[in-house]
């Protein structure tokens, strides 16, 4: 357990002393200050913009720094070499990668708990309240953000970091759609399409699933047990992604 | 008892096309307990492949390698593994106590041991005044410092080196002799590859030649130097020195075996000739040849074969071997 500690503490360090992800924060700042320019110039409540628009900064910002800093997560090891010496220490390869990807997973948290509290900062200047609904749509979002970077960090044990990086992408983009392209196949004849619509529905996850946004920025009703289906379907989707990472991982040689 | 046991091991890796090379064929070899062992080999020989298998960062096609009985396969018995590998990289924001730290940690060394080596090793690789500074701010020869000091935070009882001499300036390459010959004194076991064969001769007590992926030969440094097998060197000032026509035609005739004619060597440098042979025969009809040609003698007499005699014989061979097999 201490050495998944030190791997990921070290992991975490390299991170946040990485300019992306300050780029990306910075990056994060700025949209949701252009959140509060839209809700001025709207004619609805302005509070639901910044939420909507401050909810989407956090999956976007999320998703760019779990790829980014996912698909290097092994592969710049290797090309660094840093890897050599650490694996020939008395540590199993899967702890290597469950360190490494804990460490990660704590950037992540600290990108979404500051703009958590920018966003509720930001609403508090319209309403007087926080607003704690926003947790409903905030932690499936983290939880997204954890499956995004299970699948960059799948495809960064064998594959170089630009390819890890569109693959990561497409699976992001198929797993919003998957949904929409079910239904539409279904609203149809066409048995082929059906059937290719059923198999991405299947294949990919469903990150849809853990889209509340919408639902908690308009007040409609959500109940408990199914966010936490949601969440329980990703963690194991996450689960299942690094378990076959670990066993690539375990296998392949490190040239 | 033997500290290393590698059984035929074997490697190859794909080029494309379900092509495979063979980079390392059926390689058996013991390192014994408390010895420094020199593995020499040209680039691309095998000589990192090899510890790549050892610390099983690289899996064998087949053959197995085991460290006091225990089998490298197990992630466990690299406890007892310090490593070194050529130009090592090391994460370069972190400064070099925190690398220290961080490696002494994948370690199950309690705090106040990891403080103690820290400070020790910082002290022996001579970097206490960069502790601070971060890695990228660091020399070539300062990384191999802090590299040889994170192989050994776990004092361990075998060190693999690979390269451990380059980068690194003669005053350099000297405090890794002495700290190579310090590990053997404390116990341990040092197995290192290298190019610089004084640097084997001058530590090693036995060393073995890798060529192409095959293991030549194992060589007991105390036999060379006790060997009295000799090779002749005459030197003369001269531009030009015609090898005897009747050394000359013979050399063509002979067969492998005689070695008699087959080993003069000529090397021109400037005006001056050097000759080499290892038949003392030879060397007197060579010396003939020389007053004969009215050339001025510099030396003349026996001198000690060295280990890189051997290695470049072993290396020359295999490579005549080689297009004897491309030419068929």
């Amino acid at each position: 357990m201490n050495k998944i500690a030190a791997i990921a503490l070290n992991t975490f360090r390299e991170s946040i002393r990485d300019r992306i992800f300050y780029s990306l924060l910075f990056f994060a700042v700025v949209l949701l200050a252009f959140s509060m320019v839209l809700g001025n110039l709207t004619l609805a409540e302005p509070v639901k913009i910044i939420k909507d628009f401050g909810l989407g900064s956090i999956s976007i910002v999320g998703t760019l720094i779990a790829i980014f800093v996912g698909i290097g997560m092994v592969y710049k090891e290797m090309e660094k070499k840093t890897i050599y010496v650490i694996l020939s220490k008395p540590i199993a390869r899967w702890q290597f990668l469950i360190g490494k990807y804990c460490g990660l997973s704590i950037t992540i948290i600290i990108e979404v708990v500051v703009m958590t509290v920018l966003l509720f900062v930001l609403c508090y200047q319209y309403v007087p309240q926080i607003p704690f609904t926003l947790f409903y749509a905030i932690v499936p979002i983290y939880f997204e953000l954890q499956l995004i970077l299970a699948v960059a960090f799948l495809f960064s044990t064998f594959s170089t970091s630009f390819l890890s990086g569109m693959f990561t992408l497409s699976i992001f983009i198929i797993g919003h759609l998957t949904k929409d392209l079910k239904m539409l196949a279904q609203s149809g004849d066409d048995i082929v399409f059906q059937k290719f619509a059923n198999g991405l529905y299947y294949v990919f996850p469903n990150l849809e699933n853990l889209n509340f946004k919408a639902r908690v920025v308009h007040n409609l009703g959500i109940s408990l047990p199914e966010i936490l289906f949601s969440l329980l379907y990703s963690a194991l989707y996450t689960a299942v992604i690094l378990i076959l990472a670990i066993f690539i991982f375990e296998r392949r040689d490190i040239p | 008892m033997q500290a290393i046991k590698i059984k035929n091991l074997r490697k190859s890796f794909g080029t494309g096309w379900g092509k495979r090379v063979a980079v390392l064929k059926d390689l058996s070899l013991e390192i014994k307990e408390n010895e420094i062992f020199g593995y020499l080999g040209a680039n691309g020989a095998g000589k990192t492949t090899t510890f790549k298998l050892i610390l099983g960062l690289i899996h064998p096609d087949q053959g197995e390698v085991s460290f006091w009985g225990r089998p490298a396969s197990d992630f466990k018995s690299r406890s007892l593994l310090g490593y070194l590998p050529e130009n090592p990289y090391f994460y370069s924001y972190l400064t070099a106590g925190e690398s220290l730290d961080f490696y002494a940690s994948l370690f199950d060394i309690d705090a106040k041991t990891k403080k103690e080596r820290i400070d020790e090793l910082l002290g022996l690789v001579g970097l206490e005044h960069a502790r601070d500074l971060q890695l990228r701010k660091f020399s070539r020869g300062m990384l191999q410092r802090v590299g040889i000091a994170q192989a050994l935070i776990n004092d361990p009882k075998l060190l693999i080196l690979d390269e451990p001499m380059s980068g690194l300036d003669p005053m350099g390459r000297k405090n890794m002799r002495d700290i190579i010959l310090k590990c053997r004194e404390q116990g341990k076991t040092i197995i290192f590859s290298t190019h610089i064969i004084s640097d084997v001769e001058t530590v090693c007590d036995r060393a073995s030649i890798l060529v192409k992926g095959e293991l030549k030969q194992i060589i007991d440094i105390e036999d060379i130097l006790e060997s009295e097998d000799n090779i002749w060197e005459i030197i003369c000032q001269a531009k030009h020195f015609e090898i005897p026509q009747m050394l000359e035609k013979e050399k063509t005739e002979v067969s492998d075996k005689d070695a008699f004619i087959h080993d003069i060597d000529k090397t021109v440098s400037g005006n001056r000739i050097l000759l080499t042979t290892s038949s003392k025969n030879t060397a007197y009809l060579l010396m003939d040849e020389v007053q004969k040609q009215n050339l001025n003698l510099i030396s003349f007499g026996p001198r000690r074969k060295n280990l890189e005699e051997i290695y470049i014989k072993s290396t020359g061979q295999a490579d005549q071997k080689g297009q004897k097999e491309s030419a068929r």
